[in-house]
C-alpha cells in the first residue's frame, strides 16, 4: 500500500468537485441525447431532470425526483459529472439518488418541497448544492452541509433579474460583515439568521467557504457573462438551452462567454445568430404560488 | 521573479495561482496563444478535460502549447491537466497535447462517491503528500522516458496505477496539490523551471 489514512466524503473531497467545476457551465438535461450535445458542447457537468424548470412552471402539480431510468440513462451516457435534484427535504430521494451514482445532488426549489427542514446534508457521501438568495439563506445551507452554493434566481423564466438581485445582495451582505468590529458579529448572525461560526469566518476571509455559481433566468450567452462579471464562479443553465431554437449552437456559445467574460469582443461574436432564444416570463407576472425562489428559505 | 502562467479556460486556476504567488512567483492567467509569451513554467489546472480540450482546441491553443512544452517549457498538469498532457486516454476520445507519453484512464477511482483524500508516498518526500482525488483519473501505461514518483494500488487488479509522474521537465499528478495547504509540488515545479 502506498497510501494510508483514506477518507471518502469529506469537505475537501466534496468542495473540491464544485470548484474543479469553476468557470464552467452546467446544463440541465433530459435525454441521453440531450446530455451528449451538453458534453460536446463543453459543459462542465449535467443536470439530470425529466422535466426542465419551464415545463415544471407549464405543467403544474407536485413536482418530484426525476425517474430513476432517466437518471441512469444519463449517468452511463456522459463521461462529465451528473447531477440530479431532490425535493426540498425529502431526504429519501436523496437517498436514491446517492445510490444511483450521481456526482452532486441539488436539493432545489425547482421541485415541490415536502418538508419545512431541509436535508441534513452532512449524512451524505455525496456532495449537495444549494439555492440561496442572501446571504443568511446561503450560510444555513452551508451550515446543513451544503458544499456548493448557487443563486436561486426565478427557474424557468428566460428572466436574469433575480439571479442579479440574488447575487447583488450575496455580495453586499459579505462586505459589510468585512467592514464590522468583532463585537457586532453576533448581533449580525442573529440578523441574517445564520451560524455564528460562519458569520465569523466570512467576516475574516471576506467570501463564502463554498464556490457559489449563478442559476436561474440565463438565457444568453451575455446573461452568462454578466452573472461571472458579478462574481460568480460558474454558470447552471436550465431551460435557456434546451427551449431555445438551437440547443448546440447556444450551448456553445454560453460556455464560450463563460469562459471569455471579460471580453465583449468575444462575447460579441458568439452571440451572433443564435436562433430564437427561449420566450421570458416577466417576474411581476407571476403570482405568490408560482415565485419558485421563495420555497424552502 | 518567475513568471509561472495557468492555463484559465476553466477549473481551478486561481488556486493554484495563489500558490505560486505565495511561493514568491508572478501568477498569470493564460486564455490566448500571446499570454505563452515570456513565461518560465506553466501549471494546466483541474477541471474537466473535455471543457479545457475543447476550448483549447478552438482558441488556437493546442498547436502552441504543444510546441512551447516540446521546447523545455516546465509544466505542471493536475487531474484533467495530467488528462491533456498524455498521449491517449482509455476508451475516450478528445483533444490531447500528447507531449507526455502515457496512457490515462479517465475516473478511474469510480464516481464521487469514490471521491477520496489519503496520505500518499512519494518519491523523494520524505514526508507523504495528502492527496485529494477527485473523480481522478490514474495512469494506465507509462512510457520509456516517464519517472514514478507515486503510485495507488488497483483493487480489482492488483496492479500498481502511477498517480504523479515526470517526464523531463514534465510534471503530472491524478490528485490536487492546489486544494491544501502543501506546496512541495509547486516547488517542485519551481526548481525545475
Amino acid at each position: 500500500m502506498n497510501t494510508s489514512s483514506s477518507e471518502r466524503g469529506t469537505d475537501l473531497v466534496k468542495r473540491g468537485l464544485a470548484e474543479m467545476l469553476k468557470g464552467g457551465v452546467i446544463m440541465d438535461v433530459v435525454s441521453a441525447e440531450q446530455a451528449h450535445i451538453a458534453e460536446e458542447a463543453g459543459a462542465v457537468a449535467v443536470m439530470a431532470l425529466e422535466r426542465v424548470p419551464a415545463d415544471i412552471r407549464a405543467h403544474g402539480g407536485v413536482a418530484r425526483m426525476a425517474d430513476p431510468t432517466i437518471v441512469e440513462e444519463i449517468v452511463n451516457a456522459v463521461s462529465i459529472p451528473v447531477m440530479a435534484k431532490s425535493r426540498i427535504g425529502h431526504f429519501v430521494e436523496a437517498q436514491v439518488l446517492e445510490a444511483l451514482g450521481v456526482d452532486y445532488i441539488d436539493e432545489s426549489e425547482v421541485l415541490t418541497p415536502v418538508d419545512d427542514n431541509h436535508i441534513d446534508k452532512w449524512n451524505f457521501t455525496v456532495p449537495f448544492v444549494c439555492g440561496a438568495k442572501d446571504l443568511g439563506e446561503a450560510l444555513r445551507r452551508i451550515g446543513e452541509g451544503a458544499a456548493m452554493i448557487r443563486t436561486k434566481g426565478e427557474p424557468g423564466t428566460g428572466n436574469v433579474i433575480e439571479a442579479v438581485k440574488h447575487m447583488r445582495m450575496m455580495n453586499k451582505q459579505i462586505r459589510r460583515l468585512t467592514v464590522l468590529d468583532d463585537n457586532e458579529l453576533m448581533a449580525a448572525a442573529k440578523e441574517l439568521r445564520a451560524p455564528y461560526t460562519l458569520v465569523r469566518e466570512i467576516a475574516e476571509t471576506g467570501k463564502l467557504p463554498v464556490v457559489n455559481f449563478a442559476a436561474g433566468g440565463i438565457a444568453t450567452p451575455a446573461d452568462a457573462a454578466l452573472m461571472m462579471q458579478l462574481g460568480c464562479d460558474g454558470v447552471f443553465v436550465g431551460s435557456g438551452i434546451f427551449k431555445s431554437g438551437d440547443p448546440a449552437v447556444r450551448a456553445r456559445a454560453v460556455v464560450e462567454a463563460t469562459t471569455f467574460y471579460q471580453d465583449a469582443g468575444k462575447i460579441a461574436k458568439v452571440s451572433r445568430n443564435l436562433g430564437e432564444a427561449m420566450v421570458g416570463i416577466n417576474i411581476d407576472t407571476l403570482s405568490p404560488e408560482e415565485r419558485m425562489q421563495d420555497r424552502g428559505l | 521573479m518567475k513568471r509561472v502562467g495557468a492555463l484559465a479556460l476553466q477549473g481551478d486556476f486561481r488556486e493554484h495561482l495563489a500558490v505560486v504567488r505565495r511561493l514568491g512567483a508572478d501568477g498569470i492567467e493564460v486564455r490566448t496563444p500571446e499570454d505563452l509569451e515570456g513565461l518560465d513554467a506553466l501549471i494546466i489546472p483541474g477541471g474537466e478535460s473535455t471543457t479545457i480540450g475543447r476550448l483549447a482546441n478552438i482558441y488556437g491553443l493546442i498547436d502552441p502549447l504543444r510546441s512551447r512544452i516540446t521546447e523545455g517549457l516546465p509544466v505542471l498538469g493536475t487531474c484533467a491537466g495530467m488528462i491533456f498532457l498524455a498521449s491517449a486516454t482509455v476508451r475516450y476520445e478528445q483533444p490531447q497535447l500528447g507531449v507526455l507519453d502515457v496512457v490515462v484512464e479517465r475516473n478511474a477511482f469510480g464516481r464521487q462517491v469514490d471521491s477520496f483524500e489519503a496520505d500518499l508516498a512519494v518519491a523523494g518526500m520524505p514526508k507523504p503528500v495528502r492527496a485529494v482525488f477527485i473523480r481522478a483519473p490514474w495512469i494506465h501505461k507509462v512510457g520509456a522516458e516517464v519517472d514514478v514518483l507515486a503510485s495507488v494500488t488497483d483493487q480489482e487488479s492488483g496492479e500498481e496505477r502511477p498517480v504523479f509522474v515526470r517526464q523531463e521537465r514534465i510534471l503530472a499528478t491524478s490528485f490536487h496539490p492546489e486544494l491544501t495547504d502543501d506546496t512541495r509540488i509547486h516547488e517542485l515545479l519551481l526548481e525545475v523551471s
